[in-house]
């Protein structure tokens, strides 16, 4: 046999006890060829585009999941930003733009559609208003719509005008999806630095330098990660860093070989494979407990941003490695109500919103999934959202904010979304006020790329 | 995808007739084995067949599903999985 029975064994245990998965095969459309002033026809054309070319993802995917018996957990689609392609619809809002979205992704039977957005770092158009001002109906009323907007830039600096705006509709979306504990507010994520080919929601949409239609990949596998590390006997850092570099590599080769495949048997363009280790619910499938098994007594502890900042760069170099196609966000997600790990650590008072933000600076993403109070000041939400921009903005990286002011709950409460998106105990913000800075409006202008201090 | 060859493997607790049942399921299925190896890895039962299919007229799914079913009445997991993915992932 080429393959020695060891190997095989290896595979197979990586899928069956430690949760080893394609997160997300997703299909990005160009709807850019859809515009029309009159939203009706508009709408006529996107959902026709979507359902044609997705019609036969699905049962693609699903095929090869079974030929090569590697778990494929959602189907998805991400199309060109909303707010470009229907900015010469003459309609007062693009509420019917979502709701064709939703019935479009229902139709083709995938699990999410992403690209309800706006490209906003620099300033807004009509059209991005209208649809930012959209957002909160939108999300209410539709399942599987993803909405995403892009406040910041290294090159642009950030809009904090639109930044004050967000804070307003981040609220209003809880608000209008209260009976669900604010559950519209994880379909939508405030960005810098947005990656233009990212497989992930709620995050995902089609960028603008990209082709007609394209396949891009997620693979997931913190749980392979974990146990690999608890493996070894009384290692140092740098054989961590070993092990992990090796196991991400093994990873990001399936999950291209997966990627091929499909794209092979579409028709359609490989994009990219983003390796990001996303954390579930599920027990041991944690990012948390990966820095956990290089000695931290809990996440969140001090030592925690140099644990995470070891895993995200031996992640990214494992995955380089492995395939020339490696994109998207690729590194490790520190979602706090997906990860069981997380949960606990913030139950147990060792993670706080400070230490998350911290993290965020050595990690792929940003202050994810977290829950707040519902009484929440906009200007605090917004204030957090500045934050986190100016990391992402100062860093050269992509930052993003996705956070929940759960309607009439405290903190000490916790609130319980379920599936993928697990439950997450409420965290305390600050009591002190940043509205007179919010309210200030303006640009951060972009800064300056030498004097690296 | 390259071949249509499978890797076939065989996990539970070890008892008689597990090799003969799982083999039966193959021959109606007309897949031929080329190679077997058969172990007890950390007190299970482990075996592993590479086997090739028949290029035409195939039908994985049923296969699949008769194998699974076949390997529940012995007690043990059966999986069939495309050999690409155990080349993929650990040779370059």
């Amino acid at each position: 046999m080429h393959i020695n029975p060891y190997e095989i064994m290896e595979t197979i245990r990586m899928v069956r006890m430690e949760h080893l998965d394609i997160r997300t095969v997703t299909l990005g459309i160009s709807l850019r060829d859809c515009s029309h002033h009159n939203i009706e026809t508009f709408n006529e054309n996107i959902y026709e585009k979507i359902t044609a070319h997705a019609k036969r993802l699905v049962s693609t995917t699903n095929e090869i999941q079974s030929l090569y018996g590697i778990p494929i957990i959602n189907k998805r689609i991400s199309v060109t930003p909303i707010a470009l392609v229907a900015e010469s619809c003459k309609a007062p809002d693009f509420v019917s733009i979502a709701k064709t979205m939703d019935e479009a992704a229902k139709d083709t039977n995938v699990d999410f559609i992403g690209g309800f957005s706006a490209l906003v770092h620099k300033g807004t158009t009509p059209g991005d208003l209208k649809l930012i001002n959209s957002i909160p109906e939108s999300l209410a009323s539709t399942e599987k719509v993803c909405s995403s907007v892009n406040v910041a830039t290294t090159r642009a600096g950030i809009n904090m005008d639109a930044i004050s705006l967000m804070g307003n509709i981040i609220k209003k979306t809880a608000e209008l999806t209260a009976d669900k504990d604010g559950i519209g507010c994880a379909k939508l994520v405030i960005f810098a630095n947005a990656p233009e080919d990212n497989p992930f929601m709620a995050g995902a949409f089609h960028g603008v330098g990209e082709p007609e239609c394209v396949i891009n990949v997620g693979v997931s596998g913190p749980g392979v990660v974990n146990a690999a590390i608890r493996e070894l006997e009384n290692p140092n850092l740098t054989e961590i860093s070993e092990t992990i570099k090796k196991t991400t590599f093994k990873i990001t080769r399936m999950g291209e070989m997966i990627g091929k495949e499909v794209s092979r048997r579409l028709g359609i363009e490989f994009g990219i494979l983003d390796l990001s280790l996303a954390p579930t619910p599920t027990i041991g499938d944690s990012v948390a407990t990966i820095l956990e098994a290089m000695g931290l007594e809990r996440c969140g502890t001090h030592g925690t941003t140099a644990a995470l900042a070891l895993l995200n760069d031996a992640v990214k170099k494992g995955g380089a490695m492995a395939s020339s196609s490696v994109g998207g966000l690729s590194g490790a997600f520190i979602p706090v109500s997906e990860d069981a790990g997380m949960i606990e650590a913030v139950e147990a008072g060792a993670l706080s919103l400070e230490k998350l933000e911290a993290m965020t600076s050595v990690c792929s993403v940003g202050l994810d999934m977290i829950a707040v109070p519902g009484d929440t000041p906009t200007s605090t939400l917004s204030a957090i959202i500045a934050d986190e921009m100016a990391i992402g903005v100062i860093n050269r990286k992509t930052t993003a904010v996705r956070i929940i002011p759960v309607p009439g709950k405290r903190v000490g409460d916790s609130v319980e979304f379920g599936g993928l998106l697990g439950c997450a105990p409420i965290m305390p913000v600050s009591n002190f006020s940043s509205e007179v800075f919010v309210k200030r409006g303006g640009r951060i202008p972009a800064p300056i790329q030498s004097l690296t201090n | 995808m390259t071949s249509s060859r499978f890797i076939i493997t065989v996990i539970g607790s070890d008892r008689v007739g597990i090799v003969a049942s799982i083999t039966t399921v193959m021959a109606s299925f007309n897949v031929n084995i080329v190679d077997i190896s058969q172990t007890i890895m950390q007190d299970i039962f482990t075996m592993i067949m590479l086997a090739e299919a028949p290029m035409q007229n195939f039908d994985l799914a049923a296969f699949q599903e008769a194998m699974d079913k076949g390997g529940k009445k012995m007690g043990v997991e059966v999986k069939v999985q495309h050999e690409d993915v155990f080349h993929f992932m650990h040779r370059i």
